[in-house]
């Protein structure tokens, strides 16, 4: 391959890429905004907040119970050797709230969530019931992408609280009822050490940062995709790679301007 | 050209690309109102474009596309989708939304553009599951149903709302004779008894000549010809004669373009 027609490739591909983001910018764009003409949305979106939502409550439940009993019993290893593991509940409350809670329910969601949000979007394209519905008069970014897109929106946040809450009680469960920590300890430090504005709301704006960043990846991609099954395949392949280093690499940024 | 114009689809001079590849080179084609029309012509040739450039799914380089005396390519987001309220389209998938029943894919366009009374729907989607047959299978999901059942669901879906004009996306492909003869009646019927005007696109020479009052046959990015089903029996142009008859050989030739076939074979370092 000559020289000329490797610079025309990457050049194709930077075109590519930046044609993509327009038309996802476009899509979003008419997603959300404009009235919406049909008056049961408000049933639409409950439907949503049920599928992406409820039905990610147990993943997320799961992991963050097993993922603040890891975080104790790794923090008590290392602090007791110092003799302050009376601070366990400091360092699992912070590490939660501040980092795990948001990026790692973002990335189970951007698996279990974001992938079903494309296959589902996708399959719709291929079967032509997105044409069909243009064609019965009825806008499909309104009626299937914006109540999937909010549904996204307001459901992350919650599952990121939720998995910080169960993360915190999980570490209680290994440092005070097993390990021995001090219970009233293990709480109160907690409550000192963790501030209101500078811990629990930056992660809850970092949640909602990741939210709004995999919502929009999943379904653009689904909406986006080719209409085979290899397409398919590949977009949901795309949406979870892309969603997940778009969290870690939104996740340092947002560390940066915050702490 | 107002509403009560002769044609309610006017295609002018229509010129289409998909990448590099013309598809439409100039074409005009008008659907006189009240009739059903036949679009014919080989697999490839851009009959499913023309009907998704007719609901604006798909956007002409060039040209002008005038249904009602509008010009469609140059709707807005709102008008369009008002516009399209009054078409109808059977895609040939049927493309029936899966997660809702027969019921109420049918019920679907009278609840998102009505403010009908639930009873009143209920009359009105059992009005259209009769016209096609199928009232006993309306608390059927849409993967019960057969692939000639799903067409006939999609089509009553497709009347719901009395469109102006109904566009057939290959209504014949993959149906035994008796779902196609089902589907050959009812096209005919729908279109008198409701005053529509019909658009056919098939590749199926019989039954479309069957049923349309005009036929257009495409080929080539270019309207080879055009008239009743009669005329084009007897044309004499050698394209049309070698697709109404289905020739094998002719103006369309058999061979895909090769090499000489003798030198070909005697070549072997080639693969």
């Amino acid at each position: 391959m000559s020289v000329m027609s490797r610079i025309a490739l990457l050049g194709r591909a930077g075109l590519d890429t930046i044609s993509a983001l327009g038309r996802s910018g476009v899509f979003l764009f008419n997603a959300l905004l404009g009235r919406t003409r049909f008056g049961n949305s408000f049933t639409l979106l409950l439907k949503q907040l049920y599928a992406v939502g409820v039905l990610s409550l147990a993943i997320i439940i799961v992991s963050g119970l097993f993922i603040g009993m890891v975080l104790a019993l790794q923090g008590y290893n290392i602090l007791v050797g110092y003799g302050s593991e009376q601070a366990v509940g400091q360092m699992v409350a912070l590490t939660l709230l501040r980092e795990l809670g948001p990026v790692v329910t973002a990335l189970l969601f951007a698996g279990r969530a974001g992938s079903a949000l494309t296959a589902e979007i996708g399959l719709m394209k291929a079967t032509e019931q997105l044409s069909s519905m243009e064609m019965i008069g009825v806008d499909p970014l309104k009626y299937v992408i914006a109540p999937r897109l909010w549904a996204g929106f307001i459901s992350m946040p919650l599952l990121s609280m939720i998995f910080c809450v169960v993360g915190i009680w999980g570490g209680a469960l290994v440092a005070v009822d097993w390990l021995g920590v001090y219970s009233g300890s293990y709480w109160s430090n907690m409550q000192n050490s963790v501030e209101f504005f500078d811990d629990v709301l930056n992660g809850v704006v970092k949640a909602v940062v990741f939210a709004f960043v995999v919502t929009w990846i999943a379904v653009f991609q689904g909406y986006d995709c080719e209409p085979t099954s290899e397409g398919i395949s590949r977009a949901t392949t795309r949406t979870v790679v892309y969603a997940s280093l778009s969290v870690l690499g939104l996740d340092f940024i947002l560390t940066a301007l915050m702490f | 050209m107002t509403d009560s114009s002769d044609y309610i689809v006017d295609l002018q001079q229509i010129t289409f690309r998909r990448g590099s590849r013309l598809i439409f080179d100039g074409v005009d084609i008008r659907i006189p109102r009240g009739k059903v029309t036949g679009i014919m012509g080989p697999s490839g040739c851009g009959k499913t474009t023309l009907l998704r450039l007719i609901g604006a799914q798909l956007r002409p380089d060039s040209g002008a596309i005038l249904v009602n005396g509008e010009n469609i390519p140059e709707l807005g987001r709102e008008q369009l989708f008002a516009a399209r309220q009054h078409m109808g389209m059977l895609f040939q998938s049927g493309a029936l939304f899966t997660d809702l029943s027969v019921f109420e894919n049918v019920a679907f366009p009278l609840r998102v553009h009505t403010q009908l009374s639930e009873d009143m729907i209920r009359d009105l989607v059992l009005l259209k599951l009769q016209a096609v047959g199928l009232r006993g299978a309306r608390e059927l999901m849409p993967d019960e149903l057969s692939g000639g059942m799903k067409r006939r669901v999609a089509l009553a879906r497709a009347i719901a709302l009395d469109p102006q004009l109904m566009m057939y996306d290959e209504p014949f492909v993959g149906q035994d004779p008796i779902s196609m003869g089902v589907l050959v009646r009812l096209i005919r019927l729908l279109n008198d008894a409701m005053g529509l005007t019909s658009i056919v696109v098939s590749h199926d020479l019989a039954e479309t000549a069957s049923i349309a009052d005009y036929l257009y046959v495409v080929g080539d990015g270019q309207v080879l010809g055009h008239g009743t089903p009669e005329e084009l029996m007897n044309s004499d142009k050698p394209r049309i004669r070698q697709f109404m008859q289905g020739e094998p050989d002719g103006p369309v030739p058999f061979h895909y373009q090769a090499p000489d076939y003798l030198s070909d074979l005697l070549h072997r370092e080639q693969k």
